[in-house]
């Protein structure tokens, strides 16, 4: 009789830390072919989308939208984005009465009135303003810029239309001073003074208390400036672009006239006479005959257009892709793909029955979800920021190459599109693997996500829904989370039709990150709860 | 034939899931054309919206369940491997899935048509609150007027035809999960890409060809003239995306193991 020793493995024991359940996890997740395939090709569609929409990019959508084609760089051989100090696109042209300063020092003067003419109701887009009313950002007051040259760094004391005394340089700062509106009763003093680099603004109701608004450093500045008087009024932003995509509500060119008095300089003013004119010689501006400088008697009054802002993309439907985040449009394919994959991560454990050996091998079932949602997310977070860098540095490449013009970003936006779009997809296949592991259903599990994410999505970015609507759902559901691939910030000081069709999302870019994070947490807890509370 | 049909009639008719997707189909579809209704309002200095087509917009949500029922008809048989049993016992593969698609179909015709109907009535009964009077240019909207009747006709179409697209689709694919992202991916990535495409042939040829694009062409009711196809050409487009699909589905069904 011959005793035999009973089988015994030869590998090591193994404690049941989460690091072998991880790496269980992703043995299971790498050896599926057709999932590694799946995300793989939510890459390359992702990618391919963004490649796609480069191509087809705009080439004869000028003479279709009718808009202010000096405005924008939608057009494919359309004049060149002007650029800011900070690297960012620029509105810079508006009415200059100026003289050259010589060294530091400041000019001052006061400011009885600010009118405004609006465009003609109901006329088309390029109608000339008639009809007296209020524009919030029309400017008017005093500036003092490095050169004449579009784009170049400035600082300047204005009043506005409807939002009082502000302080702004450089395009992108804004700073207030005091509130109201200017009239003949209640007059606004600006001054500006230059010392070197730094221009200090003032304020002041009646010319003799002062009140600093702002100090504001321009790097770099020559010693003779061009400083004086300017008036600009930005075109009006339609209210609202309706189903059809086509705007309504009055948006076109406005003017504005600004009276002056008590002009006083200090300083060396080399030029002893006043230049009058637009930057960039406003070609529609003076088609319109609107522009000019009149002085009777110490009242200087400057009628003018145009803006020295920020540039806004009017994403108007086809001219959006002039920023990065048209490339990106893309995406929401590679969150299908994650989707559909990380379904199936968590069913096909259910369908073969290999839940309860995975159960039965780490019974603590909390810490299974915990390594099957790291795995599912590094894995997705892998695949999205790789169709993201895939779809803007080719997109953005081939746009180029063709000469259209791409919005430029400064990098960290650029980069926060990128790995905001991985960490979405991320999250997106966690929020996914949690919702399937509640429902265990593949279809159910996908077309809760789709539901829950591309539907708002395509409801509010693509189909126009009106924009309050649209706004709330982009708020509330997990497609919040699309902020992160929003390229151009809101500016409070620029009118224009901040809506998610033009790409302008109500949430911060983190802040609708988090929206989605709350939705993946809750869908974990739950999942959490009745993976431990039901049979396997 | 008819014995293939009274047995896929018995395991769709005994799936609890069936008749509740088909409740869920009609009723997500008048809820999203009733909230359509209530967000838009047509501003007294006049609109271009298109009443028939805006009362309708439910269509664009309800079609995914709709393409939920007729991918789970097929791939819940290969998930259980019921497909097994079925194919043994009618071996004639194409009736099985003819029997599939018309039955599917024939619900989806059903279910849609109760779905269209109360959009539609919702859409006249709200619309005219929202400013769409008879003062604006639109009279309340009747199915006795013929573009409007042949929106909501073609509407119907559009939901069956998607059915038989998502039934092709599972058919050949198999996979649930990969079955309907394949189908939602397809329905939804023309509009998505045509909207940021500034090429305008490109944008016009997307919008020719994308299934849901062109199908909903038969919805529209007012300036005809500007659309890339005619409103039956655009459902032809859809019916020819069904057909390959189907086609598909069948080839792959009768050259593959099951």
């Amino acid at each position: 009789m011959t005793t035999s020793t009973p089988y015994r493995s030869t590998a090591r024991d193994a404690r049941d830390g989460f690091g072998q359940l991880l790496h269980a996890e992703w043995t299971k997740f790498r050896t599926v072919r057709g999932w590694v395939a799946g995300l793989i090709v939510g890459v390359l569609i992702t990618a391919g989308i963004g490649i796609f929409v480069a191509a087809g990019g705009a080439s004869q959508s000028c003479e279709s939208v009718g808009g202010p084609a000096s405005s924008g760089g939608g057009c494919g051989a359309g004049p060149a984005l002007t650029l800011g100090p900070g690297g960012e696109p620029v509105t810079d042209n508006f009415y200059f009465v100026r003289q050259p300063l010589a060294g530091n020092g400041s000019i001052t003067v006061r400011l009885t009135s600010l009118t405004s003419l609006l465009p003609p109701a109901g006329q088309a887009f390029g109608a000339a303003p008639s009809r007296p009313g209020l524009v919030p950002w029309s400017k008017a007051g005093i500036i003092i810029t490095s050169s004449l040259s579009p784009g170049s760094a400035y600082a300047a004391m204005m009043a506005t239309g409807g939002n009082g005394v502000r302080m702004q340089w450089n395009y992108t700062g804004d700073t207030p001073g005091l509130p109201g509106a200017v009239s003949a009763t209640s007059p606004r003093w600006l001054r500006l003074t230059r010392d070197g680099d730094t221009i200090t603004g003032y304020d002041s109701t009646d010319g003799t208390g002062w009140t600093v608004v702002g100090v504001v450093r321009l790097a770099g500045l020559p010693s003779t400036v061009q400083a004086g008087l300017f008036t600009a009024s930005p075109i009006l932003a339609p209210k609202a672009v309706n189903v059809a995509g086509v705007s309504q509500g009055g948006g076109g060119s406005t003017a504005s006239s600004a009276v002056f008095d008590h002009l006083s300089r200090s300083g060396t003013w080399p030029a002893r006479t006043w230049t009058d004119g637009y930057t960039e010689g406003d070609q529609a501006a003076e088609a319109q005959g609107i522009g000019e400088y009149r002085q009777v008697a110490g009242r200087i009054t400057v009628t003018g257009q145009g803006d020295i802002a920020p540039a806004i993309p009017q994403g108007e439907p086809g001219l959006s892709e002039v920023t990065v985040a048209a490339y990106l449009i893309g995406t929401f394919v590679g969150l299908i793909a994650v989707a559909v994959v990380a379904t199936m991560f968590m069913t096909a454990e259910y369908r073969r029955g290999l839940i309860r050996t995975t159960l039965a091998a780490s019974p603590r079932r909390g810490r299974v979800l915990a390594a099957k949602a790291l795995v599912v997310g590094a894995a997705a977070f892998a695949a999205g920021t790789l169709g993201a860098v895939g779809a803007v540095i080719l997109g953005t490449g081939l746009a180029h190459s063709r000469g259209a013009q791409v919005f430029p970003e400064p990098w960290p936006t650029e980069a926060r599109m990128i790995v905001g779009t991985g960490a979405l997809v991320a999250v997106v296949a966690i929020l996914t693997l949690a919702v399937a592991a509640m429902v265990r259903r593949s279809v159910a599990a996908v077309t809760i996500v789709f539901a829950a994410i591309v539907v708002p999505y395509f409801l509010s970015a693509i189909l126009i829904l009106p924009a309050g609507v649209a706004d709330w759902l982009l708020r509330i559901t997990p497609a919040a989370a699309f902020a992160v691939q929003q390229a151009t910030p809101r500016y409070p000081q620029v009118q224009a039709y901040y809506a998610p069709v033009s790409g302008f999302y109500p949430l911060a870019p983190w802040a609708g990150f988090a929206v989605l994070c709350a939705w993946a947490l809750a869908a974990l807890g739950g999942a959490r709860s009745l993976l431990r509370g039901r049979d396997a | 034939m008819s014995q293939a049909w009274h047995a896929e009639w018995t395991k769709l008719r005994t799936l609890p899931g069936t008749g509740w997707l088909l409740l869920a189909a009609v009723a997500l579809t008048i809820a999203v054309s009733a909230a359509a209704d209530a967000a838009s309002t047509c501003a007294p200095a006049g609109c271009r919206a298109d009443p028939a087509k805006l009362s309708l917009t439910g269509v664009q949500v309800g079609q995914a369940i709709v393409a939920i029922i007729a991918v789970l008809a097929i791939s819940g048989e290969y998930s259980t491997g019921m497909i097994r049993v079925t194919l043994a016992a009618t071996p004639r593969r194409w009736s099985v899935l003819g029997a599939k698609a018309t039955l599917v179909g024939g619900l989806v015709l059903a279910a849609g048509t109760l779905a269209v109907l109360g959009s539609v009535l919702a859409g006249r009964l709200m619309l005219p609150g929202r400013g769409f009077t008879r003062a604006h240019g639109y009279p309340p909207l009747s199915l006795g007027d013929g573009p409007v009747l042949r929106a909501a006709c073609g509407s119907v179409l559009y939901l069956a035809l998607i059915a038989l697209l998502a039934l092709g689709i599972a058919t050949v694919v198999r996979d649930s999960a990969v079955a309907i992202g394949l189908v939602l991916g397809l329905l939804y990535v023309f509009p998505i890409v045509s909207s940021v495409v500034g090429n305008q042939h490109w944008q016009r040829h997307l919008e020719q060809i994308g299934p849901m694009n062109a199908g909903l062409y038969v919805q529209a009711t007012v300036a005809l003239n500007t659309l890339p196809l005619t409103p039956w050409q655009g459902l032809a487009v859809l019916a020819a995306w069904a057909c390959g699909a189907l086609l598909l589905g069948a080839l792959a069904l009768r050259l593959r193991d099951a």
